[in-house]
């Protein structure tokens, strides 16, 4: 896992008798790439204030990379790179220049800041468009282009708020993708916070649930459903069978059944209109397809059901009253 | 034609010439290399930026043909009657003839400087209503806030930006003024004009600057730029219409009978003119007048004791500059609370994204 690169401990944000953030603890690691997930208005963007020292918590610490943001706002910018949600540029200038005014901020020379800016254009897929009007650039575009100018600075850390809002389905897919490749590429840390389950779940190492000011849990995607979910079963295998082939008397049924139960990790197994379900504690794929193949019944799909993100967020929030207050 | 094709090929195949435009070749090229690789600060970076947004921008460019217009027709109008004013005056060698180009009016336009005290305010409020707001609504601030700067670079570099801009039309528009001049009437000014010029223009830049406090100020307060923009005017047309009624009004309730002493006229005279000073156009105005106007000798009413024994002579610089002192201090205590109350309530700003 390695050293901790932001630190949260007991953060607290008050607006008035609201606590959009409360007592907060939070570590994420160098390297990895952490989702902060929750529904809006749940303290994420907040959060992410605080730790750039855009706002003062009421209490608790916020460390990144060593540095307290509270005290050191400037040299904890130095490191970070930000990209709030619906970020903007001057309009008036074309995207080149507005990259190269946030390069001369972080005290880059011309020279320096055009090479740099010029490399990051490139490897966003900007340079085409790089002399023409922001005014001008489609939503997609102007993602990625704040995502260049979070790195122009030549940051330690990255934190994108909402970054994937407002894209389209592809849009999306390549702006994570290009995260991901970035992150691995410059040894980024990467904060993403997102209400979206299944891009986070996509990209993220580790995920943090985030609801009314409070983490409720942290850890990867298949760990938290493992502890979410440890009633249930973690897995579900679904096969789909050629219902043709079987016998009226249901005595293949039972016999498969049986030897599907017989199978290691099996918790339970069903039977409906074609489809078995097989729910299990570990990934028996394998041995489930052997299974129903060597049965002799005919195996049309067999799938694996994995907790996603969706159930985590169902799971946290059927109980909770996060949005008790719209109702 | 031929000649001038023959002059300018012997002009470029002079080899010091040549010599010369190389060696200032070179030295631009060491400049640029040098400047390439020179980090600057980045609060100039941000007055850099401002600067040419506010030069290129289309608000800026209207209002200074604006002014511009109305500075070359005044002008225009002060040397038609200069001639009818040098046949009319009294002593043929006023010495401070010179300053009549920026007072002198027949009445169909008025004068440069009350030109300047009419349109300085727009020229403040244009170039201020929407400095924060609109970096707010565009989703600039919060980026440029996650940048290693700290928090008031921004808003002093605005201000610094604006009032370069300022600065330097006004000083343009004064020294074209005075240029044209000097070409029509043929005279110079003195050292002492000069001098009262260029006092008068650093207090035009200071009016300016108040009224673009202002204006930053509203900005900060109001989200949206059009109520900015309207609150900055409003506070505007207050203060050159309504507050000289309401002054003139309560003037009329409060005067004192026929029958009163010359003290109780005099106290009143000088609160009514106290509650007139209380508008910056006001004080812009009497300070304008003095300086521009030698023989303005005091801006409050003055007693038969002392104006008796007077000499009926224009002021020196020295002493105008010590009667415009009160406003002077007046405009820039006013400036510097907008300023301040902008500042402070930038830093307790919380800067979220839209």
């Amino acid at each position: 896992m390695g050293q901790s690169i932001i630190e949260l401990k007991g953060l607290t944000k008050r607006y008035g008798d609201f606590a959009a953030v409360d007592h907060l603890d939070l570590s994420v690691y160098k390297g990895e790439i952490f989702g902060l997930l929750g529904p809006n208005g749940a303290g994420k963007s907040t959060t992410i204030l605080m730790m750039l020292g855009l706002t003062e918590p009421t209490s608790g610490t916020v460390h990144v990379c060593g540095i307290d943001s509270t005290v050191n706002p400037i040299d904890v910018k130095r490191r970070v790179g930000y990209l709030p949600d619906d970020v903007g540029f001057y309009e008036h200038l074309n995207g080149r220049e507005n990259l190269l005014y946030t390069a001369r901020l972080n005290h880059l020379s011309v020279h320096e800041a055009s090479s740099r800016v010029d490399h990051l254009l490139k490897r966003v897929g900007l340079h085409k468009a790089a002399q023409k009007k922001v005014g001008k650039y489609s939503r997609g575009m102007r993602q990625r282009l704040g995502l260049a100018d979070v790195l122009v600075k030549n940051p330690e850390v990255i934190i994108l708020d909402e970054p994937t809002l407002g894209i389209d389905p592809i849009g999306v897919r390549e702006f994570l993708n290009l995260i991901v490749a970035l992150s691995r590429e410059e040894q980024l840390t990467v904060l993403l916070s997102s209400h979206h389950l299944h891009q986070v779940q996509q990209v993220c190492d580790r995920v943090g649930i985030f609801v009314a000011g409070s983490l409720l849990a942290e850890g990867n995607v298949t760990a938290l459903s493992r502890a979410l979910f440890s009633d249930k079963e973690p897995y579900v295998i679904e096969v789909v069978v050629d219902t043709a082939g079987i016998d009226n008397d249901g005595t293949q049924l039972a016999a498969v059944k049986s030897a599907l139960l017989g199978l290691n990790h099996v918790t339970s197994v069903t039977f409906d209109e074609g489809t078995w379900r097989v729910g299990s504690s570990n990934d028996i794929r394998a041995d489930v397809a052997r299974t129903v193949v060597n049965s002799g019944m005919g195996l049309l799909s067999l799938t694996m059901k994995e907790y996603g993100l969706d159930d985590i967020y169902t799971k946290y929030f059927e109980g909770g009253d996060a949005y008790g207050k719209i109702a | 034609m031929e000649k001038l094709h023959n002059m300018v090929n012997q002009l470029k195949s002079n080899t010091w010439l040549i010599r010369i435009g190389n060696t200032v070749n070179r030295f631009q090229a060491k400049v640029n290399e040098r400047n390439a690789h020179r980090v600057v600060h980045p609060f100039w970076i941000i007055v850099r930026k401002e600067i040419s947004d506010h030069v290129r921008s289309w608000r800026f460019n209207v209002l200074l043909f604006l002014i511009a217009l109305t500075c070359f027709g005044s002008l225009y109008t002060s040397i038609t009657n200069l001639v009818d004013e040098l046949s009319r005056s009294s002593n043929a060698d006023d010495p401070f003839f010179f300053l009549k180009l920026f007072t002198l009016s027949d009445g169909s336009l008025p004068p440069f400087h009350v030109f300047v005290g009419l349109l300085g305010p727009l020229l403040g409020i244009g170039l201020g209503f929407d400095a924060i707001n609109s970096e707010h609504n565009s989703g600039t601030l919060s980026r440029i806030m996650s940048q290693p700067i700290h928090r008031d670079y921004l808003i002093n570099a605005k201000f610094v930006a604006a009032l370069t801009v300022i600065s330097v039309m006004f000083f343009a528009l004064g020294f074209l003024v005075m240029g044209f001049g000097m070409l029509i009437i043929g005279i110079p000014p003195t050292a002492e004009e000069f001098l009262r010029v260029i006092f008068f223009l650093l207090l035009s830049v200071l009016y300016v600057a108040f009224w673009l406090n202002l204006a930053v100020f509203l900005s900060i307060r109001f989200r949206q730029a059009a109520t900015s923009a309207l609150s900055a005017i409003a506070i505007w047309l207050f203060f050159t219409v309504f507050y000289q009624l309401i002054v003139s009004m309560v003037a009329k309730a409060m005067a004192p009978p026929d029958i009163a002493s010359q003290g109780q006229l005099l106290g009143y005279q000088q609160f009514f003119v106290n509650l007139m000073r209380v508008v910056p156009s006001q004080l812009y105005a009497d300070a304008t007048t003095t300086l521009l106007v030698p023989s303005v000798r005091s801006l409050g009413p003055l007693t038969m004791q002392q104006a008796y024994g007077a000499i009926p002579s224009p002021l020196p610089l020295g002493q105008s500059l010590l009667i415009v002192w009160p406003q002077l201090t007046g405009l820039i205590a006013a400036t510097l609370v907008c300023f301040a109350l902008s500042y402070i309530s930038f830093m307790r700003k919380e800067i979220r994204s839209r």
